[in-house]
């Protein structure tokens, strides 16, 4: 890759990303030197081709707690980019204990202390764990 | 010993990033590339059991840790590395360094880390920064894929350095503890370029090395007969935004690496490397080029079988092209 290929397309994915990664580029004199780019279409549209399906997973899930299917935990859990394994080891529990906090009737007689722990693992209050899918929100 | 002030340059991948700047606080300039070839930290690697967020991981580097530690071997530098089991001790031993004056590099998952842009932000829990001291209750950071130092608040650099998952960073710090004048490049180098050499093409199994290429290319041709057209891209996607993600200085490394045989061309008045660097740099094109068709064939959402055939040629072509290469490499006469 030549300094002047180096692609300079705006990744417009989350707002406020201004980094300018350092890529290698060679220049006319075949000499490699180091290069800032914006972003590359190419890696783009992989990346947010991720997002796009983290996004519409969450839909899903938060359309299947609003419906009293599910509990809040799923929800918090994919936002969080966690899968089920990853959220038992921060819980401290069993894969198949957490699965069972997903039926709504279930996380809902937990103790106090384990929906602030689940709220602490994603770094938001109790209230708005235990609130979330409810009328008021 | 250290009261020079610490000074920040941005690399594009972490670890030789770290690598490259810790050394040179310590008066050891080698560049990135330098760092990343001493170190060994080409390699290729397709693990289609081994699911990440349930898609198969392709990696385009060695693994986590190995570069630091080759290099400061190679160089005669004196490293201690540490890890920990409570967040309390791993935080009071950063402390207890920091207030020597001694950068200190740490391990973390950039899933934590509030300064990165959050497109990048996943949980990936091997990504290197440096934290050169501490100010109003902040750390003052280093992350050399960041143009510029920042800081980080101690909850946040906590849950990074103990976050959970696969690898468990378990609070893994590491600084320079003493360098030596007794430096040869020459050999250092050498054993950098036998190392990558080794690694591609020796391993017997067919995940690692460049055998792996066509493991994966095999798999492309077949995503779209096996699996749902949604999984087959997302599988593809993942394959693109491992090479050209942020940290791999473009074409998987590939740059990097043709970066680091012509630097090492030039210091050791050898026209081969050059040669070397350059068949390389026309190779990692080749790797652009597949990821450039990759990712128009996903943004067009055609998902048919001849287009994944031919991406897989083009990945073919790659990895015919790595093996010649990586064979002559192995057969130089130091």
């Amino acid at each position: 890759m030549n300094i002047n290929e180096v692609p300079q397309d705006p990744r417009n994915i989350k707002p406020g990303d201004k980094l300018k990664k350092l890529v290698y580029a060679v220049d006319k004199d075949g000499k490699y030197t180091g290069v800032n780019s914006v972003g590359w279409e190419a890696e783009n549209v992989v990346i947010k081709q991720a997002w796009d399906d983290i996004d519409e997973h969450l839909a899903e899930t938060e359309a299947k707690v609003k419906a009293g299917t599910l509990s809040p935990l799923p929800y918090f859990m994919q936002k969080n980019l966690m899968d089920l394994a990853l959220l038992a080891r921060y819980a401290g529990k069993w894969q198949w204990q957490v699965k069972r906090h997903f039926k709504p009737a279930v996380f809902n007689k937990l103790s106090p202390a384990m929906h602030d722990k689940y709220a602490q693992i994603f770094n938001i209050t109790t209230a708005e764990l235990t609130g979330f899918g409810k009328n008021n929100s | 010993m250290s009261n020079t002030p610490y000074v920040h340059h941005q690399h594009a991948h972490c670890e030789s990033g770290v690598t490259s700047n810790l050394l040179a606080h310590e008066g050891i300039n080698i560049s990135e590339p330098m760092a990343f070839g001493i170190g060994a930290g080409l390699f290729f690697g397709h693990l289609p059991m081994l699911k990440v967020s349930g898609i198969p991981g392709t990696t385009y580097r060695t693994w986590p840790g190995a570069i630091f530690k080759r290099v400061a071997q190679r160089l005669n530098v004196t490293i201690h590395s540490e890890r920990f089991n409570s967040p309390d001790k791993a935080m009071q031993a950063l402390d207890a360094v920091l207030a020597t004056g001694k950068p200190v590099g740490i391990l973390g998952s950039v899933f934590y880390l509030p300064y990165l842009p959050e497109a990048f932000r996943f949980h990936f829990n091997a990504h290197n920064l440096v934290s050169y001291g501490k100010q109003d209750g902040e750390y003052l950071i280093s992350d050399p894929i960041m143009e510029d130092v920042t800081r980080i608040a101690p909850a946040d650099l906590i849950k990074s350095r103990f976050a959970k998952g696969v690898p468990e960073p378990k609070g893994f710090m590491y600084y320079v503890t003493s360098t030596s004048r007794d430096m040869d490049m020459a050999k250092a180098i050498q054993q950098g370029i036998r190392q990558t050499c080794f690694f591609m093409l020796s391993p017997p199994l067919p995940w690692f090395g460049n055998k792996a290429i066509f493991l994966l290319a095999n798999r492309i041709s077949e995503y779209p007969k096996k699996l749902e057209p949604r999984k087959a891209a997302l599988y593809l996607g993942n394959v693109v935004r491992m090479q050209e993600e942020i940290g791999t200085g473009g074409a998987g490394f590939r740059y990097i690496y043709a970066a680091f045989l012509q630097e090492a061309g030039q210091l050791l008045k050898r026209d081969d490397l050059l040669d070397f660097s350059a068949r390389l740099t026309a190779i990692g094109d080749d790797w652009r080029h597949f990821a450039y068709s990759a990712a128009r064939i996903l943004k067009a959402r055609q998902s048919d079988i001849v287009s994944y055939d031919e991406l897989s040629d083009l990945l073919r072509k790659c990895g015919a092209e790595e093996k010649e290469l990586f064979q002559k490499l192995r057969k130089l006469k130091w």
